[in-house]
């Protein structure tokens, strides 16, 4: 035994001893987990985390979160002398006088958008695999609650720099919130401690956004891991796997090393871009003063929707009852719509699993071509969040392509109705289309173009059948049907309880579950390969010499006889 | 085929023999890599991962000598230089370290997939039951479900006791909760208009038909440089506008609030409370540039487009004896965003 090992096991008794961590080590190191790079999007939300939290702290060492007025002094020429708040002085100085200061306020920054960016698209892979489903509704919700903690992380921060841009940020969520009835100047003294801007805001948001966020953050980001354990990754379909098994490869050394090796990557191009691509210059847009403002100013980009929301919405909705205001052109767009966005977002998974009663635990993910109808959901919600966000530039489009703003808020308008109804209805067709593509691939494999003439005269393309791999993946899927409820009476003729409740979940269920496609079945497939004779489908003997093509895994294509077929198998 | 066979659609018979699903063909088989066949390729691979940590040292090396070369001096370009040179350094330093570790991974480490087991979320049966009897005898040793008064006494205790916390903090975090400041601004009659933000008073004559100008309350020196005054100003800022009079409607109850058809509005959006500042000669619109509500400013500051309902509060105006422009009054509604009493 050398030295170094000796020294190794010494430690590792001295620890296990004191802590019994060799079987946590046991459990875990060689733990396994599936590989695709889907499963990295989290990952890159997970390491901007860390990343903002080490560029944070260098932040905080030199920022001073103060709205105390005082007279620049610095290398800034041009604002020499001009009165400001110590947070933006500092701001200043943290970029120009500390070395390396602008470096982490540009890779902060940075962070802070890929880190909603991951937060978002890793949601959308969760959603359209279905990744929410039992076991993991909980975690879902978990997930969500931490997006919603990153908005406000993202905002709080924002803010914090005390300039012109998101001092204008701030005076508009102040005229949101008194907007909400009955509380809502009272909400807005809480939030400012007095009048707006008053001198508590930087302060307060200092507060939140380095220590309360972060720290709710953090504790979620821990129970997000610890179900992940718990439940084990989910993972593609594919030969072997199912839903009692996880295939992949071993943490230790694998993804020590993957995952390890894709921090340093994430945080590496946050480096790049923090060092080569300027953002949010604050010198360029001066300290607050609730006088000037810049046509063009923009939020980051996760709170575009709800600018848009706000630009959209047009004026004539404000209402004057009993002499109280009653402002829903502001309510409206800014707490309705992206309430009832959210919610839809959280609730999802508890809503599927009412109209599908699958009780099951899933832990292979769904293509999302064969669940029509929540794929179709899932791109309407994103149709929706986009059309907003575009919104919320549309004084931007308007200039870049010499355009009429009030045309395009006109299309956005009427849009905001039309275009997830479209998104819904066009993504589900194409889903049903790409699950009917599967079945013909299933039942008549690959074109050739190869045609052969038989002595008959008759013309065949001849198909290649397609491996077992390939036909597994098409085939391995449940059609969920819709719900079949007990009947309005029982058999003495009374009316039962919940019958209406029944019914409308019914209704629900029959939305998402009427179309769809049926996975082949091995007697289809045997019918299909049984030279076109559809009445012999229940025949045994058809099936069997079928069920032997489909069985063994083949190079060459069977004899044309065997693959000739015409195409009404559809389901 | 799922399971739920109550359906009246038409399914496929199931012949006899056919299974009901196909079988799953199992884990594909494994493809070794060039590295796991030729050991040359192996050694090609292990001197790359070398390769790439190199770069990474170098990378932290070319960072701190950066640091120490490269001073910020003050000026923009300066600024940039340095951040550009730490900004590689850095991202050398650790794309070094992660292309390494992935690339190692990918080429030398074993890919051979693997199967573990997946058991239930649920408890076994028996470990429920445990459960359910360690709450229940535990709830018997306390005793709450016995001692009624003990069990009010303690959730009324915990249900309190939050309190001293709440009150004194939502007591306090909103200053004196004096809402009604909203209604006032710092427009007095007899105040100049002065320009923002060099603060000097403006003659009526200095406005020529056409221009704009932004206004705020004339105040001493050291009273704008103080909080108070940053507060104040977020109501008090106003924009005059001077319009050809022919081109001016006015109100029956407006017409003295105007002069020499200069008029002066709140800036502060009826929206949400951005300042509106985008003036468009032609037409007379004033675009608020955060939610494009477009007002009107020939025609009392009306709203033609937008999410705006109200106009913009108008500022009643007149000159003084050395013919400075000056505040009849204060508004006569609250500036700014809309909020539930704002008419009580």
């Amino acid at each position: 035994m050398s030295s170094t090992e000796r020294a190794a096991a010494g430690t590792a008794d001295y620890l296990d001893q004191r802590t019994g961590v060799a079987s946590a080590v046991k459990g875990f190191a060689r733990k396994i987990f599936p590989d695709h790079w889907s499963f990295l999007l989290g990952e890159i939300a997970l390491y901007s985390f860390v990343v903002l939290l080490i560029s944070g702290v260098f932040l905080t060492m030199f920022f001073v979160p103060s709205m105390g007025l005082m007279e620049y002094e610095g290398p800034i020429a041009s604002m020499n002398g001009q009165l400001m708040s110590e947070a933006f002085a500092s701001t200043l100085d943290l970029s120009f006088e500390v070395p390396g200061g602008l470096l982490m306020r540009q890779i902060h920054h940075w962070s802070a958008l890929l880190f909603m960016a991951a937060i978002v698209t890793h949601m959308m892979r969760v959603f359209f695999t279905g990744a929410f489903r039992k076991p993991r509704e909980l975690n879902w919700m978990v997930g969500f609650i931490l997006m919603i903690l990153g908005l406000a992380a993202g905002f709080t921060g924002y803010s914090l720099p005390d300039d012109v841009l998101s001092g204008n940020g701030l005076r508009i969520t102040d005229g949101v919130v008194k907007s909400i009835p009955l509380v809502g100047s009272y909400m807005s003294y809480m939030i400012f401690g007095g009048e707006f801007p008053g001198e508590h805001i930087i302060p307060r948001l200092f507060t939140l956004h380095i220590l309360v966020v972060p720290a709710l953050i953090l504790a979620l980001i821990g129970l997000h891991l610890l179900f992940v354990v718990l439940h084990k990754h989910t993972q593609y379909p594919g030969g072997g796997r199912t839903d009692k098994n996880v295939v992949g490869f071993p943490l230790f050394p694998v993804y020590v090393a993957k995952a390890g090796g894709f921090f340093f990557i994430v945080f590496g191009v946050l480096a790049l871009m923090g060092g080569t691509m300027a953002i949010n210059n604050v010198w360029n847009y001066g300290p607050y003063d609730p006088s000037p403002v810049s046509a063009g100013a923009q939020p980051d980009w996760y709170m575009l929707f709800l600018e848009g929301s706000l630009r959209l919405m047009p004026g004539q909705t404000e209402f004057v009852i009993a002499g109280y205001t009653l402002s829903l052109n502001v309510l409206i767009p800014a707490v309705v719509v992206p309430g009832l966005l959210f919610t839809f977002l959280a609730v999802y998974p508890f809503l599927e699993a009412a109209v599908t009663k699958d009780k099951r635990e899933h832990h292979v993910l769904d293509r999302p071509r064969n669940v029509p109808v929540r794929t179709g959901l899932g791109v309407a919600f994103l149709a929706e969040f986009i059309l907003l966000a575009l919104a919320g530039s549309n004084d931007l489009i308007a200039t870049h392509f010499d355009l009429s703003l009030n045309a395009i808020t006109w299309v956005f308008r009427v849009g905001f109705f039309v275009l997830p109804v479209i998104a819904f209805w066009v993504t589900k067709r194409i889903c049903l289309g790409l699950q009917r593509k599967d079945r013909e691939l299933v039942l008549h494999g690959h074109e050739t173009g190869r045609i052969v003439r038989f002595a008959n005269g008759e013309y065949i393309e001849v198909h290649k059948p397609i491996s077992d791999e390939e036909r597994w993946l098409r085939v391995n899927y449940d059609a969920h049907r819709p719900l079949e409820i007990e009947p309005r009476e029982d058999s003495r003729g009374v009316r039962r309880k919940g019958f209406r409740k029944d019914q409308a979940l019914q209704a629900l269920s029959r939305f998402f579950y009427e179309d769809r496609v049926e996975p082949v079945t091995p007697a289809e497939l045997a019918a299909a390969h049984s030279h076109g004779d559809h009445d012999s489908l229940g025949s045994a003997e058809d099936s069997e010499s079928a069920l032997a093509i489909a069985g063994a895994p083949r190079d060459a294509a069977p004899a044309p006889d065997q693959q000739s077929d015409d195409h009404g198998h559809m389901s | 085929m799922s399971t739920h066979h109550t359906s009246s659609d038409i399914t496929t018979t199931n012949p006899a023999g056919t299974p009901e699903r196909f079988n799953d063909p199992g884990i594909p088989e494994h493809r070794s890599r060039m590295a796991d066949r030729d050991p040359k390729a192996a050694k090609r691979a292990e001197r790359q991962v070398v390769v790439l940590f190199v770069i990474s040292i170098l990378g932290t090396i070319g960072m701190l000598v950066a640091y120490f070369a490269i001073q910020p001096d003050g000026t923009t370009a300066g600024t940039r230089n340095s951040n550009l040179a730490l900004g590689l350094g850095l991202f050398l330093s650790l794309m070094g370290i992660g292309l390494a570790a992935v690339h190692w991974a990918k080429t030398l480490m074993s890919d051979h997939e693997r199967s573990e087991e997946r058991h239930d979320q649920r408890s076994p049966d028996e470990v429920r039951v445990a459960a359910v009897t360690a709450l229940k005898d535990g709830a018997e040793d306390s005793g709450i479900a016995r001692r009624g008064v003990l069990k009010g006494a303690v959730v009324t205790a915990l249900g309190l006791f939050p309190l001293t916390i709440a009150v004194p903090l939502i007591g306090s975090v909103g200053n004196d909760w004096d809402v009604s400041k909203f209604r006032h601004t710092m427009w007095k009659k007899g105040t100049r208009l002065a320009t923002d933000p060099a603060g000097r008073p403006i003659k009526a004559s200095d406005v020529t038909i056409g221009s704009v100008v932004h206004v705020v309350p004339d105040a001493p020196e050291e009273e704008r440089r103080t909080h108070h005054w940053i507060t104040e100003k977020a109501k008090s800022v106003v924009l005059i506008v001077r319009l050809d009079p022919a081109d001016l409607k006015e109100a029956e109850d407006r017409k003295d609030w105007s002069y020499n058809g200069i008029v002066a509005y709140s800036k502060i959006c009826t929206h949400v409370g951005c300042p509106v500042a985008l003036y468009e000669q032609q037409t007379h619109h004033l675009l608020c540039p955060c939610h494009q509500s477009t007002f009107d400013v020939a025609d009392g500051a009306k709203v033609v487009f937008g999410p705006a309902k109200r106009p913009l509060p108008q500022l009643p105006i007149t000159v003084d004896d050395e013919g400075y422009l000056i505040a009849q009054d204060d508004f006569n509604e609250p500036v700014g965003p809309s909020y539930w009493e704002r008419l009580k």
